[in-house]
């Protein structure tokens, strides 16, 4: 791919907007598991906390949401650097603030999914589990989580294609990603058709190859079910 | 009770859901290789009994000893009573064998896995060390076979002894039997029934909740018949169901031979 001598621009990009995806989605997935841990628990406290995360963070843009860390995260750091007498500038960087949002807000859904995965689990599930002796914690990342994992598993996949394309979000502070890399081409070359075009394509194939792998996960997980051993 | 011939000792145990007491104080002793069937009409609380003894539900009064060491329990927010040293709590529950109506296999698990599982997460046993283990047990149950199959690929009478070598792998000093064979089709209680057999010719102790009256009468120490969350009527065998004190029982048990 040269695009007059473009192509390692986007390329370099894409590796951007990949990392970028793929650190998102790990810390989101942990957001998603803990938030639905909360709704789900005995703990009112848990309870608001878990609701309180939903309904702010699935009733707002996730352009303002990119915004507000990256300019918002820098006042706080700053105010409390302040109390340990600590008095110049600091920032996130693009990159941490870009995970953050996304993973956040990738969070906020797959706290949505993981739940109501989590309610389909029968309760003797759970009890083959103790009445054994295994702890509450065994129980859950033995036995209650590959089973979550496998009915969360297609509403996750699309939400990671949602988050795919929302990493472009994070061209706006700034990050080098696909995006951006192609706004500059098309800045320099005046050519928007071809590089908007090739973005375009660049990310139908990171969509593609994201679809392909979860089908293969699907197919792994679904093992022992209905007797359908691929 | 340090009585080492004294596996389970249950004492004036009550359960209450809201103001609705299922549970109104009973006591079970059960001694090493008995084998006590719990016997009564549905309502009466006899899985519920059986499911406060590892605290799968939490009774509200009365106290729990399993060989020789009483479970420490205190008095929860909502006023049942919980484990009050966790650790001793799994430590009991490893050795006591529970099997449910509904065997409650893990279906994410192949068979061989279901069984090794918490031997390897609890007992921490080697993986070799517990494969093979399992490997009797599965053989013991006559399903040597399908050790690599999933759980949903068998019939309910296969995974009911699934379920039960799964329970032997934990060396378990009691086994609780919660109904086991109350979700099978008929043509495939015998298969359930024959293993329990085996167990309790074994001479292992076995606290079993069932509504085969034949199978209860031909394996069991002692029966207890329970009414209205209370033991109407105890005994051997032959005293409850040819000679009981209660019409109660008589006429329970008439209705179900």
């Amino acid at each position: 791919m040269d695009l007059q001598g473009f192509g390692h621009l986007l390329i370099s990009g894409a590796w951007i907007t990949i990392q970028l995806a793929v650190c998102s989605l790990f810390v989101g997935l942990l957001f998603g598991i803990i938030g639905a841990s909360a709704k789900l628990s005995s703990s009112k406290i848990a309870n608001t906390l878990g609701n309180g995360y939903t309904l702010f963070v699935r009733g707002m843009p996730e352009l303002l949401l990119v915004l507000t860390i990256y300019f918002g995260s820098s006042a706080v750091l700053m105010a409390i650097a302040s109390l340990f007498g600590y008095d110049e500038y600091i920032e996130l960087s693009p990159f941490v603030a870009g995970v953050t949002a996304l993973s956040i807000a990738f969070g906020a859904y797959a706290t949505e999914v993981f739940r109501s995965a989590m309610m389909e689990i029968p309760k003797g599930q759970r009890e083959a589990a103790v009445a054994l002796g295994m702890t509450r914690f065994q129980t859950f990342r033995r036995i209650v989580l590959p089973q979550v994992w496998r009915l969360a598993l297609p509403g996750l996949g699309n939400l990671f294609l949602v988050l795919l394309k929302d990493t472009a979000l994070v061209s706006v502070i700034g990050l080098n990603e696909l995006m951006r890399q192609t706004a500059v081409a098309v800045g320099n070359t005046k050519e928007p058709f071809t590089f908007y075009f090739a973005a375009a394509m660049v990310y139908l194939l990171m969509t593609s190859i994201s679809m392909a792998g979860l089908y293969l996960l699907e197919r792994r997980a679904n093992r022992g079910y209905q007797g359908a051993r691929a | 009770m340090t009585d080492p011939a004294v596996a389970l000792e249950i004492n004036d145990l009550h359960k209450s859901y809201g103001s609705l007491e299922v549970l109104k104080g009973i006591s079970l002793t059960a001694n090493v290789g008995d084998v006590i069937s719990i016997l009564g009409s549905s309502g009466s609380g006899k899985s519920t009994f059986l499911r406060c003894l590892n605290l799968l539900e939490s009774p509200s009064a009365g106290s729990i000893g399993f060989s020789g060491e009483e479970l420490k329990l205190k008095v929860g927010k909502d006023g049942a009573l919980q484990a009050a040293d966790q650790k001793q709590l799994e430590r009991m529950r490893a050795s006591i064998g529970f099997v449910f109506q509904n065997f409650n296999l893990w279906p994410h698990l192949t068979v061989i896995e279901n069984i090794m599982e918490a031997p390897v997460h609890v007992l921490k046993q080697d993986k070799a060390t517990a494969r093979k283990k399992a490997e009797e047990y599965l053989e013991k149950v006559g399903l040597l076979d399908k050790s690599d199959s999933y759980p949903n690929q068998l019939s309910g009478g296969q995974q009911q002894r699934i379920a039960i070598a799964r329970a032997l792998a934990m060396e378990p000093k009691v086994l609780l039997f919660d109904e086991p064979t109350s979700a099978l089709d008929p043509e495939l209680v015998g298969e359930v029934l024959n293993v329990m057999r085996d167990l309790a010719a074994e001479g292992r102790t076995m606290l079993i909740v069932t509504h085969e009256m034949r199978f209860a009468r031909e394996v069991s120490s002692q029966i207890v018949f329970l009414h209205q969350g209370q033991v109407e009527e105890q005994g051997t065998p032959d005293k409850v169901f040819d000679n009981p004190d209660s019409d109660r029982c008589r006429t329970f048990l008439s209705s179900h031979f």
